[in-house]
């Protein structure tokens, strides 16, 4: 099998698999701190679906009124409905600030209040004095600022020399004996496998939206980081909590950005009424996004959705001044007028719950070493593997992720990531050799598939999934629902056995990319869905009607989920109800009203 | 004895026609050009009626539903599929844009689709973009400072400085308008083209940057920059409705401004 390909051998000190905002900001902290580093990426990094990212990153700067990182703490805890890791929730909170300071010095373009400081705007769940007052938090580029924060660390990256290898597919991890020792890689420019080798893998690859046939995540977000780690035999964890944003285009799933309600936008049913007052009375539009995905809706399941179906809501700004919405929201107005046909300063956005971010992803401390549970403990560092971004679950979104958290949760842990290697790693450490077959199972993966000639279409398959995501596994649950989800899910899944290809090349073969991927979304979507139908609680994105309380007694809780074959295992973590150091208390679990 | 005619190899030829099921009303013809470097054919335009009632409203719709319904061996970039990360720029129509804004409505009957003009070609629509993303670095498109950023605090901007930056630091990088640039094409190895130089001017534009100075020295190079002849296909052809040929101009003016000073 080897023989039939030419494998180029490297050896770095880090690999960074990845190069969205999480990857970008690791590889050029590593780079800083001279490790040897190699950033491998399947798109070209400003690409990458970070630059999607629209209304802001979170950081009690205080730039806009009284702020301070024990608020923020505590709505992301209060956000996360108890489910975050709270020792992870303030490193992430309390190193925004200095992390955001830095992106400025870095150069990233934020829109500036009149005092020339750092703009901020109102987002979702966002509070000061622990829910009394609303804060402005959420640091802004109009609305454009994942564009601007990943330029600018894609040049950032430039200034310090990173190594990139781009339109590189990362196939598998290399495990030896418990320990990630690199990966395999697959190169489309000229069709090599390449066989990396280091002594960190740090994996930044994202969150595997395309899972759901409806969802803002770009065509390339498959999740293939955490479909690998199931392939190593690892667990990923809470992968039953999936985002569906309130404000996803109807039709397109284009995402409007949370920011739109934060400079005064509001949603409106078929009566024209601003339901969210019935919700959340007090934070009303701006209250946390399971909340509102989850009016919508019960508006729409009602009969007061809008449209001749009555099957989505309006967003509203056009009674905000023309020249804000010029100023601050430029995008959204553009992808408005070009994917709903609206002009914003004079009509409703027609929009709905749209899948957007998975809050599960691969267990990790917050100095972001993957974590697994061995032996009963459940701690237990993976050697040799780091994981951070939306590819990881720290977890400090817990079960729902507040609005402008995932910009911050990429830089802070970005950071975090390059902190911790250079502790760990000496910069040119000699590497043990790599065992003759290290690559001999990922590399009969890729030919197996390369070559398969069976009666079903890679779309065919990919679209079963979605449809079946999409209807089984959505804003509601029940466990009927998902048991039939489950079911559909482990059969499509088994189908791939019979997927077909057309395309045998290996330059650019994008027939097989993509068939990679659908067997990196099917793993991911059976351990989702698996996940879902055993957690019988509601907690966050993971709404239950048979179940609608949140039930701490039983599941205060982390899943774990492992895909040995064809059988999903479960099992739990604890979830850290304790800070990290004294400066603030921790926050034990209270009801959550908004 | 000059020759008019492109090389033997590079001739583009009749493909396939892939027929739109019997029965089908509203129907779209795709013309798309195909190369596949491991053959060594030569260049092919393909031809795929599309059932324009059950596809999507933009041309990236419809290539992806040809690469799921009729032909998986079809390659092209995409990603974002909203217009913001730049992948699936393309000639279509005979204008550079955007796959994934371009509404099929707006074009005519026929649609011809080609990869960016005179890039390298990888394979069917992907160009081969290194030497684009190569000058782009050339310009050191980062901050330089030589007075260090306060400790725990941002540098200050005031927004009429920020102001500045809009419409230069929202490039996506998709190089549609370099690629539409005759300047450019004749020649890319030494002038620097219009989204590179755009980028230039957003960092010479920026109130933080302090090495305006010689960003403006490494400009003022009859090639890198003055190749622009104010052809404005640039401007014409940007997705975002951006305005490089502005861009350049300023920085000539800042040139002729410094030469006068």
């Amino acid at each position: 099998m080897t023989a039939s390909y030419k494998i180029i051998e490297h050896a770095y000190d880090v690999l960074v698999v990845g190069a969205g905002g999480a990857g970008l900001r690791a590889t050029l902290g590593m780079a800083e701190k001279n490790l040897k580093t190699a950033c491998i990426t399947k798109v070209f990094p400003t690409r990458s679906h970070t630059v999607a990212a629209q209304g802001g990153i979170s950081a009690a700067l205080g730039n806009m009124g009284e702020d301070d990182w024990r608020f923020h703490m505590y709505d992301t805890v209060k956000g996360s409905d108890w489910l975050g890791d709270q020792d992870a929730i303030e490193y992430m909170c309390r190193e925004a600030i200095p992390a955001i300071i830095e992106l400025e010095h870095y150069g990233v373009p934020f829109s500036r209040t009149p005092e020339g400081k750092i703009y901020q705007r109102a987002f979702g769940g966002m509070s000061t004095h622990y829910g009394k007052g609303r804060a402005q938090r959420t640091c802004a580029a109009a609305d454009k600022t994942g564009h601007a924060i990943l330029h600018t660390l894609y040049q950032q990256s430039l200034k310090h020399n990173a190594e990139f290898f781009v339109e590189f597919i990362v196939l598998d991890l290399i495990m030896e004996d418990g320990v990630c020792r690199g990966v395999l890689a697959w190169s489309l420019d000229d069709g090599s496998l390449h066989l990396f080798k280091a002594h960190m893998t740090v994996l930044a690859t994202g969150g595997y939206g395309r899972s759901y046939f409806s969802c803002t995540s770009a065509h390339t977000v498959t999740g293939d980081g955490n479909a690998m780690v199931l392939r190593a035999g690892l667990a990923l964890q809470d992968m039953e909590f999936v985002q569906f944003h309130p404000t996803g285009i109807y039709g397109s799933g284009c995402l409007i950005t949370e920011g739109v309600r934060g400079e005064g936008g509001y949603l409106t049913n078929a009566e024209g009424e601003r339901f969210m007052e019935r919700y959340a009375p007090s934070a009303r539009d701006l209250a946390s996004r399971d909340i509102v995905s989850r009016a919508m809706t019960i508006e729409i399941n009602e009969g007061r959705g809008v449209g001749r179906l009555k099957d989505h809501i309006y967003l509203h700004i056009e009674h905000l001044d023309p020249a804000i919405i010029h100023e601050r929201l430029p995008g959204i107005a553009e992808t408005s007028r070009i994917f709903a046909g609206v002009d914003v300063t004079k009509e409703p956005i027609p929009v709905l719950p749209t899948v957007h971010y998975n809050m599960g992803g691969i267990p990790t401390n917050y100095n972001t070493e993957v974590v697994t549970l061995k032996d009963g403990n459940p701690d237990h560092v993976v050697p040799g593997l780091m994981a951070i971004g939306e590819a990881a679950c720290v977890s400090v979104h817990g079960a729902n992720r507040l609005g402008s958290n995932s910009l911050l949760d990429i830089i802070v842990f970005g950071r975090a990531a390059a902190i911790r290697c250079a502790q760990l790693i000496k910069p040119g450490d000699a590497h043990k050799p790599l065992r003759k077959d290290a690559a001999d199972r990922a590399i009969a993966r890729f030919d197996k598939i390369r070559h398969a000639q069976g009666g079903r279409p890679t779309a065919e398959i990919r679209l079963d999934m979605q449809k079946t995501m999409q209807a089984k596994a959505a804003v509601f649950r029940t466990q009927s629902t998902l048991d039939e989800g489950i079911k559909a899910m482990a059969e499509i899944r088994a189908s791939f056995a019979d997927v077909s290809l057309k395309d045998r090349s290996l330059i650019w073969n994008t027939d097989l990319v993509e068939t990679l991927e659908l067997d990196n979304l099917l793993s991911q979507a059976l351990v989702t869905i698996s996940a879902a139908g055993n957690r019988k609680e509601s907690r966050g994105g993971h709404a239950r009607e048979d179940y609608p309380n949140r039930d701490d007694a039983n599941w205060l809780k982390h899943t774990l989920t492992w895909l040995p074959g064809n059988q999903v295992k479960i099992d739990y973590r604890p979830v850290h109800l304790f800070t990290l150091t004294d400066e603030v208390e921790a926050f034990p679990p209270k009801e959550r009203i908004y | 004895m000059a020759e008019f005619t492109l090389p033997k190899n590079s001739r583009v030829q009749k493909g396939k026609t892939h027929h739109a099921p019997a029965g089908v009303k509203n129907i779209r013809r795709f013309e798309i050009y195909r190369w596949d470097p491991e053959t060594g054919d030569n260049p092919r335009i393909d031809v795929y009626e599309l059932d324009a009632e059950h596809c999507g409203a933009m041309v990236l719709d419809a290539i992806i539903k040809i690469k799921n319904e009729v032909d998986s061996t079809l390659t092209f970039r995409r990603s974002c599929r909203e217009g913001v990360c730049g992948s699936c720029a393309m000639n279509i129509d005979g204008k550079n844009t955007l796959a994934c804004t371009k509404a099929i409505d707006s074009l005519p009957d026929t649609i011809r689709i080609f990869p960016l003009p005179h890039a390298q070609v990888v394979k069917d629509l992907v160009p081969d973009l290194n030497h684009l993303f190569a000058q782009y670095a050339s310009i050191k498109p980062w901050i330089e400072t030589q007075t260090p950023p306060p400790a725990d605090s941002e540098r200050l901007q005031s927004r009429e400085d920020r102001a500045k930056l809009d419409g230069l630091y929202d490039c996506i990088l998709c190089f549609c308008c370099s690629t539409s640039c005759p300047s450019y094409w004749w020649n890319s190895e030494r002038y620097l083209g219009p989204a590179v130089l755009l980028q230039a001017y957003r960092w010479i534009n920026d109130s933080r940057d302090e090495n305006t100075g010689q960003r403006l020295d490494e400009l003022e190079d009859p090639f890198k920059l003055y190749r622009c002849h104010t052809i404005m296909n640039c401007t014409d052809t940007c997705p975002k409705s951006l305005n490089p040929a502005k861009a350049i101009a300023e920085i000539k003016k800042l040139l002729l401004q410094r030469q006068e000073g």
